[in-house]
Protein backbone atom coordinates (compact mmCIF):
# COMPACT_ATOMS: atom_id res chain seq x y z
CA UNK A 1 0.00 0.00 0.00
CA UNK A 2 1.90 3.54 -0.94
CA UNK A 3 1.28 6.31 1.41
CA UNK A 4 -0.22 9.75 1.30
CA UNK A 5 3.63 11.32 0.31
CA UNK A 6 3.79 8.51 -2.92
CA UNK A 7 0.27 9.92 -3.86
CA UNK A 8 1.54 13.58 -3.39
CA UNK A 9 4.87 12.85 -5.74
CA UNK A 10 2.75 10.89 -7.93
CA UNK A 11 0.19 13.86 -8.73
CA UNK A 12 3.07 15.76 -8.64
CA UNK A 13 4.72 13.92 -11.22
CA UNK A 14 1.13 13.80 -13.80
CA UNK A 15 1.48 18.15 -13.67
CA UNK A 16 5.20 18.54 -14.34
CA UNK A 17 4.80 16.07 -17.16
CA UNK A 18 1.51 17.47 -18.49
CA UNK A 19 3.47 20.67 -18.46
CA UNK A 20 6.98 19.62 -20.18
CA UNK A 21 5.53 17.82 -22.45
CA UNK A 22 3.30 20.28 -23.78
CA UNK A 23 4.64 23.98 -23.18
CA UNK A 24 7.83 25.67 -24.93
CA UNK A 25 9.67 26.50 -20.87
CA UNK A 26 13.07 27.18 -22.37
CA UNK A 27 12.62 30.49 -23.60
CA UNK A 28 15.04 32.46 -21.37
CA UNK A 29 14.00 36.05 -19.99
CA UNK A 30 17.63 36.75 -20.63
CA UNK A 31 17.48 36.52 -24.47
CA UNK A 32 13.84 39.07 -23.91
CA UNK A 33 16.25 41.63 -22.21
CA UNK A 34 19.20 41.52 -25.18
CA UNK A 35 15.89 41.15 -27.85
CA UNK A 36 14.72 44.35 -26.26
CA UNK A 37 18.12 46.29 -25.51
CA UNK A 38 19.05 45.31 -29.83
CA UNK A 39 15.62 46.93 -30.56
CA UNK A 40 16.17 50.18 -28.89
CA UNK A 41 19.66 50.05 -30.46
CA UNK A 42 18.09 49.91 -33.98
CA UNK A 43 15.12 52.42 -32.70
CA UNK A 44 18.26 55.13 -32.28
CA UNK A 45 20.22 54.66 -35.13
CA UNK A 46 17.57 54.56 -37.33
CA UNK A 47 16.00 57.95 -36.26
CA UNK A 48 19.67 59.37 -34.82
CA UNK A 49 21.80 58.70 -37.50
CA UNK A 50 19.91 57.73 -40.53
CA UNK A 51 17.42 60.56 -39.76
CA UNK A 52 14.54 57.90 -39.96
CA UNK A 53 11.14 59.78 -39.33
CA UNK A 54 7.92 58.09 -41.05
CA UNK A 55 6.30 61.48 -40.63
CA UNK A 56 9.10 62.24 -43.08
CA UNK A 57 8.54 59.50 -45.25
CA UNK A 58 5.33 59.38 -44.83
CA UNK A 59 2.87 58.38 -47.62
CA UNK A 60 4.39 58.08 -51.19
CA UNK A 61 2.23 58.27 -54.22
CA UNK A 62 0.78 54.02 -54.16
CA UNK A 63 3.06 52.71 -57.06
CA UNK A 64 5.97 54.71 -56.84
CA UNK A 65 8.35 52.63 -54.66
CA UNK A 66 10.78 55.44 -53.56
CA UNK A 67 13.43 53.11 -52.38
CA UNK A 68 15.76 55.57 -51.27
CA UNK A 69 19.51 55.02 -49.74
CA UNK A 70 18.27 56.14 -45.87
CA UNK A 71 15.52 53.92 -46.06
CA UNK A 72 17.51 50.68 -47.40
CA UNK A 73 19.78 51.02 -44.90
CA UNK A 74 16.90 51.31 -42.39
CA UNK A 75 15.67 47.73 -43.67
CA UNK A 76 19.04 46.65 -43.45
CA UNK A 77 19.07 47.88 -39.96
CA UNK A 78 15.91 46.19 -38.76
CA UNK A 79 17.23 43.09 -40.63
CA UNK A 80 20.17 42.93 -38.50
CA UNK A 81 18.02 43.80 -35.09
CA UNK A 82 15.75 40.65 -36.19
CA UNK A 83 18.50 38.08 -36.53
CA UNK A 84 21.03 39.18 -33.81
CA UNK A 85 17.77 38.61 -31.62
CA UNK A 86 16.61 35.37 -33.46
CA UNK A 87 20.36 34.44 -32.42
CA UNK A 88 20.53 35.34 -29.04
CA UNK A 89 17.30 33.94 -28.33
CA UNK A 90 18.02 30.41 -29.93
CA UNK A 91 21.61 30.27 -28.20
CA UNK A 92 20.10 31.31 -24.77
CA UNK A 93 17.22 29.02 -24.79
CA UNK A 94 18.71 25.67 -25.85
CA UNK A 95 21.48 26.44 -22.90
CA UNK A 96 18.80 27.18 -20.76
CA UNK A 97 17.16 23.56 -22.03
CA UNK A 98 20.05 22.18 -21.36
CA UNK A 99 20.66 23.32 -17.94
CA UNK A 100 16.88 21.93 -17.36
CA UNK A 101 18.20 18.37 -19.29
CA UNK A 102 15.61 18.77 -21.72
CA UNK A 103 16.23 19.26 -25.70
CA UNK A 104 15.31 22.60 -27.01
CA UNK A 105 13.52 20.82 -30.09
CA UNK A 106 10.18 19.27 -28.84
CA UNK A 107 6.75 18.98 -29.75
CA UNK A 108 6.13 21.95 -28.20
CA UNK A 109 8.64 24.30 -29.25
CA UNK A 110 7.07 22.69 -32.66
CA UNK A 111 3.58 24.19 -31.73
CA UNK A 112 5.49 27.21 -30.90
CA UNK A 113 6.73 27.90 -33.46
CA UNK A 114 3.86 26.45 -36.25
CA UNK A 115 1.47 29.18 -34.09
CA UNK A 116 4.02 31.92 -34.50
CA UNK A 117 4.20 31.47 -38.05
CA UNK A 118 1.56 32.16 -39.74
CA UNK A 119 0.67 35.57 -38.17
CA UNK A 120 4.23 36.72 -38.25
CA UNK A 121 4.73 35.25 -42.51
CA UNK A 122 1.13 37.01 -43.19
CA UNK A 123 2.58 40.23 -41.27
CA UNK A 124 6.12 40.01 -43.16
CA UNK A 125 4.62 39.66 -46.73
CA UNK A 126 2.01 42.08 -46.05
CA UNK A 127 4.95 45.00 -44.76
CA UNK A 128 7.24 43.85 -47.89
CA UNK A 129 3.86 44.88 -50.16
CA UNK A 130 3.57 48.29 -47.99
CA UNK A 131 6.87 49.07 -48.24
CA UNK A 132 7.01 48.31 -52.67
CA UNK A 133 3.40 50.52 -52.47
CA UNK A 134 5.60 53.65 -50.60
CA UNK A 135 3.54 52.91 -47.06
CA UNK A 136 6.43 53.22 -45.06
CA UNK A 137 4.74 54.99 -42.48
CA UNK A 138 2.90 52.01 -41.17
CA UNK A 139 5.52 49.39 -41.34
CA UNK A 140 6.73 49.63 -37.64
CA UNK A 141 2.79 49.84 -36.40
CA UNK A 142 2.34 46.97 -38.87
CA UNK A 143 5.28 44.90 -37.61
CA UNK A 144 4.05 45.06 -33.57
CA UNK A 145 0.42 44.01 -34.72
CA UNK A 146 1.34 41.01 -36.61
CA UNK A 147 4.32 40.16 -33.79
CA UNK A 148 1.77 40.94 -31.12
CA UNK A 149 -1.01 38.52 -32.95
CA UNK A 150 1.97 35.53 -32.95
CA UNK A 151 2.48 35.89 -29.06
CA UNK A 152 -0.86 36.07 -28.51
CA UNK A 153 -1.58 32.70 -30.53
CA UNK A 154 1.13 30.73 -29.78
CA UNK A 155 0.74 31.84 -25.70
CA UNK A 156 -1.38 28.90 -25.20
CA UNK A 157 1.61 26.38 -25.54
CA UNK A 158 4.01 28.38 -23.07
CA UNK A 159 4.31 30.37 -20.29
CA UNK A 160 1.00 32.42 -20.12
CA UNK A 161 2.94 35.83 -19.62
CA UNK A 162 3.32 35.92 -23.17
CA UNK A 163 -0.69 36.36 -24.14
CA UNK A 164 -0.18 39.47 -22.17
CA UNK A 165 3.15 40.58 -23.71
CA UNK A 166 0.99 39.37 -27.31
CA UNK A 167 -1.82 42.17 -26.15
CA UNK A 168 0.46 44.83 -25.21
CA UNK A 169 2.13 44.90 -28.59
CA UNK A 170 -1.33 44.91 -30.39
CA UNK A 171 -2.12 48.13 -28.67
CA UNK A 172 1.01 49.71 -29.42
CA UNK A 173 0.68 48.82 -32.72
CA UNK A 174 -2.55 50.14 -33.24
CA UNK A 175 -1.63 53.34 -31.49
CA UNK A 176 1.30 53.75 -33.53
CA UNK A 177 -1.00 53.51 -36.84
CA UNK A 178 -3.36 55.67 -35.44
CA UNK A 179 -0.41 58.18 -34.27
CA UNK A 180 1.92 57.49 -37.64
CA UNK A 181 4.46 59.91 -36.96
CA UNK A 182 5.15 58.28 -33.76
CA UNK A 183 5.14 54.69 -34.83
CA UNK A 184 8.75 54.64 -34.35
CA UNK A 185 8.60 55.49 -31.11
CA UNK A 186 5.52 53.01 -30.12
CA UNK A 187 7.68 50.60 -32.15
CA UNK A 188 10.75 50.98 -29.45
CA UNK A 189 8.43 51.18 -26.69
CA UNK A 190 6.95 47.72 -27.60
CA UNK A 191 9.89 45.78 -29.17
CA UNK A 192 12.17 47.38 -26.63
CA UNK A 193 10.31 48.63 -23.47
CA UNK A 194 8.23 45.74 -23.42
CA UNK A 195 10.84 43.16 -23.92
CA UNK A 196 13.00 44.63 -21.38
CA UNK A 197 10.17 44.66 -18.71
CA UNK A 198 8.84 41.29 -19.87
CA UNK A 199 12.61 39.30 -19.26
CA UNK A 200 13.16 40.99 -16.43
CA UNK A 201 9.95 39.92 -14.71
CA UNK A 202 10.30 36.59 -16.50
CA UNK A 203 13.74 36.44 -15.15
CA UNK A 204 13.03 36.53 -11.42
CA UNK A 205 9.65 34.96 -11.42
CA UNK A 206 10.59 31.55 -13.16
CA UNK A 207 14.78 31.64 -13.56
CA UNK A 208 16.06 32.07 -9.36
CA UNK B 1 -8.90 -4.90 -14.15
CA UNK B 2 -6.75 -4.60 -11.96
CA UNK B 3 -8.33 -1.43 -9.84
CA UNK B 4 -8.59 -1.34 -5.65
CA UNK B 5 -11.23 -0.35 -3.65
CA UNK B 6 -10.24 2.76 -3.19
CA UNK B 7 -9.97 3.79 -6.95
CA UNK B 8 -6.34 3.55 -7.18
CA UNK B 9 -5.64 1.77 -10.86
CA UNK B 10 -2.59 -0.69 -10.30
CA UNK B 11 -1.77 -0.41 -13.86
CA UNK B 12 -0.40 3.41 -12.74
CA UNK B 13 1.07 2.43 -10.29
CA UNK B 14 4.72 2.91 -11.27
CA UNK B 15 6.09 6.52 -12.24
CA UNK B 16 6.79 5.75 -15.51
CA UNK B 17 3.31 4.46 -16.74
CA UNK B 18 1.78 7.16 -14.89
CA UNK B 19 4.59 9.80 -17.01
CA UNK B 20 3.63 8.31 -20.28
CA UNK B 21 -0.46 8.61 -19.50
CA UNK B 22 0.34 12.41 -18.42
CA UNK B 23 2.38 13.41 -21.64
CA UNK B 24 0.05 11.05 -23.81
CA UNK B 25 -2.95 13.13 -21.99
CA UNK B 26 -2.30 16.45 -23.41
CA UNK B 27 -0.40 15.41 -27.12
CA UNK B 28 -2.59 14.08 -29.56
CA UNK B 29 0.79 11.49 -29.90
CA UNK B 30 4.20 11.06 -29.31
CA UNK B 31 7.11 8.91 -30.54
CA UNK B 32 8.94 6.53 -29.10
CA UNK B 33 12.33 9.30 -28.60
CA UNK B 34 10.34 12.37 -27.35
CA UNK B 35 8.20 9.77 -24.84
CA UNK B 36 12.23 8.45 -23.86
CA UNK B 37 13.39 12.27 -23.59
CA UNK B 38 11.11 13.29 -21.55
CA UNK B 39 10.93 10.57 -19.31
CA UNK B 40 15.03 9.90 -19.15
CA UNK B 41 14.53 5.91 -19.31
CA UNK B 42 16.68 3.69 -21.29
CA UNK B 43 15.05 2.08 -24.52
CA UNK B 44 14.26 -1.54 -22.90
CA UNK B 45 12.32 0.08 -20.07
CA UNK B 46 10.55 2.11 -21.88
CA UNK B 47 9.59 -0.46 -24.58
CA UNK B 48 8.48 -2.95 -21.41
CA UNK B 49 6.36 -0.10 -20.06
CA UNK B 50 4.49 0.82 -23.54
CA UNK B 51 4.10 -2.72 -24.00
CA UNK B 52 2.11 -2.93 -20.75
CA UNK B 53 0.02 -0.42 -21.15
CA UNK B 54 -0.79 -1.50 -25.26
CA UNK B 55 -2.03 -4.46 -23.60
CA UNK B 56 -4.41 -2.86 -21.72
CA UNK B 57 -5.58 -0.98 -24.46
CA UNK B 58 -5.06 2.43 -23.01
CA UNK B 59 -2.22 3.48 -25.81
CA UNK B 60 -2.66 2.95 -29.39
CA UNK B 61 0.54 2.37 -31.05
CA UNK B 62 1.21 3.68 -34.98
CA UNK B 63 3.98 2.21 -36.45
CA UNK B 64 5.21 4.13 -39.91
CA UNK B 65 8.25 4.83 -42.22
CA UNK B 66 9.40 8.32 -42.32
CA UNK B 67 11.37 7.97 -45.79
CA UNK B 68 13.24 4.99 -44.74
CA UNK B 69 13.33 5.31 -41.10
CA UNK B 70 10.69 3.63 -38.82
CA UNK B 71 9.06 5.71 -36.98
CA UNK B 72 6.47 4.24 -33.99
CA UNK B 73 4.28 6.82 -32.12
CA UNK B 74 2.00 6.32 -29.26
CA UNK B 75 -1.31 7.48 -28.33
CA UNK B 76 -3.94 7.05 -25.46
CA UNK B 77 -7.50 5.25 -26.13
CA UNK B 78 -10.57 6.83 -24.99
CA UNK B 79 -10.40 3.74 -22.35
CA UNK B 80 -6.61 4.89 -21.25
CA UNK B 81 -8.18 8.73 -20.87
CA UNK B 82 -10.70 7.39 -19.35
CA UNK B 83 -8.36 5.26 -16.69
CA UNK B 84 -6.14 7.97 -16.26
CA UNK B 85 -9.16 10.68 -15.24
CA UNK B 86 -10.08 7.64 -12.76
CA UNK B 87 -6.58 7.42 -11.29
CA UNK B 88 -6.02 10.90 -10.78
CA UNK B 89 -9.88 11.44 -8.97
CA UNK B 90 -9.06 8.67 -7.09
CA UNK B 91 -5.13 9.75 -6.13
CA UNK B 92 -7.07 13.74 -5.52
CA UNK B 93 -9.84 11.61 -3.36
CA UNK B 94 -7.13 10.09 -1.56
CA UNK B 95 -4.88 13.14 -0.48
CA UNK B 96 -7.96 14.67 0.76
CA UNK B 97 -8.61 12.39 2.75
CA UNK B 98 -5.74 11.56 4.32
CA UNK B 99 -5.46 15.04 5.37
CA UNK B 100 -9.35 15.70 6.62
Amino acid sequence: MKEKQDYIRDIAKVRSMMERSSKFLSLSGFACIMAGIYALGGAYIAYKVFGFNSNGIGYGVPGSADLSGELIKVIFLATLVLFLALGTAIFLSSRKAAKRGEKLWNPATKLVLINMAVPLIVGGLLILVMISRGLVGLVAPMSLIFYGLALYNASQFTYEEVRSLGLIQIVLGLLGAYFVSYGLLFWAIGLGVAHIVYGIYMHYRYER
Amino acid sequence: MNISITGVNKAFESRIRLGIMSALAVNDKLDFNTLKEFLDVTDGNLASHLTALEKLDYIMVNKQFIGKKPNTSYAATGIGKKAFAHHLTALEQLIRGVIE
